[in-house]
């Protein structure tokens, strides 16, 4: 196995502080003093500091990687700490790539942080991604992962990748020469509506700790050249029943990246590619960024309502149905005492709501982007008058009574 | 012959990890899942019938896109078919 580290640049000096930090690696013959001047010498770039980037960055600080890029946009979250151990509670509120530097910085000063505050797109992630030796994708959505393949592809560079859903993990190492890329196994994304909204999809805190770490792994094998990397594997991790398997993955002949006559020669939009609406729009995309449906008073025909308008209609005693479409284990944790029927069964479930298809009808979510889409059912439906609860249950929280609790 | 479900996929047929599905071939064992679990439909099929180019299916160790006789191979009990979703997550977003 070749190393990703190109042999002809003259390896860094270990200094008597590195020799006695790294010692346990310096004892292994597979690592030994040149492996350790390969880590030294290398440069990572993890995209995303979250979940999987979290551990993923802390291993390969630790065990001496010299140079680690951390490319993310966001701001540390409370809710994010349950699995990004990159992050503490003192650096709530801070830029990831800033709170992930003290980290990283606290666990191993001698390793140098580059900072890419930003979200990878097509027009800078050749830019970004150039410098590096291996790139370790652990983001979170399907337009960044076709963007980063596709990337590694065109520049030549391994890409430990790893994916997590619920209680469940996927690794390999795609990019390669020799090996398949994303696109062979996944040659096109899931149309929107077919991937699990994210209410659906919480993950268990410790499942991307396993899998980054696995990324880890396979990144420092990558620049050791040593065993065999997840080249053409890919690793399924079951949480649950604690089982691994790996499945061959095969080159795809007709790959449009990695193939012998490829039609992807450089990077496309891959918001179109994957059927989102660009994120220059009010549309799902940005919600799913966080912030929700703007103060805009119709969206798709659906009349946005404040969380202060629907309070004052209550108040006044005035005839509107409020009906809540997340998911009844996210009930359990807060809500406003209204119905509860979950956004994708809205469109099985209209019959129990005949006697509302004229009434003022005021949908609400977590925080406004489900409910627009059961709004935009409802309406499908020959409902006539429903509204989209701006913000949701999160809006209601921080607005008009900040005794609920915020997930 | 059994069936492994992923977990995105698991809505659909009652949480079950494993079901046990009749067949002589890959695609009429998934006729047959389809008809025991119906709402999968629409996640594994598209509206011609085809099988969706997200959703990966192993016979085995092996890609049956990759096999001579694709979703026509033939399959016995003691096989096992495991059905590989797309999935994205990493961190995971907060809608
Ligand atoms: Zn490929």
């Amino acid at each position: 196995m070749p190393t990703a580290i190109e042999e002809t640049v003259e390896l860094p000096k270990l200094s008597n502080d590195e020799i006695a930090r790294y010692s346990r690696h310096l004892i292994l013959p597979e690592v030994g003093m040149e492996g350790q001047q390969k880590l030294k010498a290398a440069k990572v770039l993890c995209v995303g500091t979250g979940g999987l980037g979290a551990p993923l960055a802390l291993y390969l600080a630790a065990a001496g990687v010299g140079t680690i890029g951390l490319v993310d946009f966001d701001t540390v979250d409370a809710s994010n700490l349950q699995r990004q151990i990159i992050h503490s509670t003192a650096t709530v509120g801070k830029l990831k790539v800033d709170s992930a530097e003290i980290m990283l910085k606290g666990l191993n000063p001698t390793v140098k942080v580059i900072k890419h505050n930003t979200m990878l797109t097509s027009a800078n992630a050749l830019e970004i991604l150039k410098d590096y030796d291996v790139i370790a994708d652990g983001t979170d959505n399907f337009q960044t992962r076709y963007l980063v393949n596709d990337a590694c592809v065109l520049l030549n560079k391994p890409n430990a990748y790893g994916s997590i859903f619920r209680f469940e993990g996927q690794a390999s190492v795609f990019g390669t020469k020799e090996g398949p890329c994303y696109r062979c196994l996944y040659p096109e994304p899931p149309p929107p509506g077919l991937v699990p909204s994210c209410a659906e999809g919480g993950v268990l805190g410790i499942l991307p700790g396993l899998v980054g770490v696995i990324q880890a792994t396979e990144t420092i094998k990558l620049i050791l050249g040593i065993g065999e990397p997840l080249i053409g594997r890919l690793l399924l991790v079951d949480a649950l029943g604690m089982s691994f398997r790996t499945l061959k993955l095969r080159k795809n002949p007709e790959c449009p990246v990695c193939g012998p006559n490829p039609t992807v020669t450089e990077l496309i939009d891959y918001d179109q590619f994957c059927g989102i609406t660009p994120p220059s729009e009010v549309g799902p995309l940005e919600v799913a960024r966080d912030k929700a449906v703007t103060d805009l008073p119709v969206v798709d025909g659906i009349p946005q309502i404040s969380v202060q308008e629907l309070k004052r209609k209550l108040d006044a005693k005035e005839d509107v149905f409020v009906l809540d479409v997340r998911e009844p284990h996210e009930y359990k944790i807060v809500n406003l005492g209204a119905p509860l029927i979950p956004v994708g069964e809205i469109a099985l479930r209209t019959a129990e709501l005949a006697d509302k298809k004229d009434s003022e009808i005021v949908v609400h979510c977590k925080s406004g982007a489900r409910s627009q889409r059961a709004a935009l059912a409802l309406k499908q439906a020959g409902f006539t008058n429903v509204s989209n609860l701006t913000g949701g249950i999160l809006a209601w929280a921080d607005k008009i009574d900040p005794s609920l609790p915020k997930y | 012959m059994n069936i492994h479900i992923p977990t995105p996929l698991r809505a659909y047929t009652g949480g079950l990890e494993t079901v046990s599905v009749a067949g002589t071939t890959v695609s009429s064992v998934f006729q047959q899942l389809t008809v025991q679990y119906p709402e999968l439909k629409p996640h594994l099929f598209t509206p011609e019938g085809k099988l969706r180019s997200f959703v990966n299916v192993y016979l085995n160790d092996d890609d049956i896109r990759y096999l001579p006789n694709k979703e026509e191979t033939a399959a016995n009990d003691s096989d096992e078919l495991t059905i590989i979703p797309s999935i994205a997550g990493g961190t995971s977003c907060r809608l």
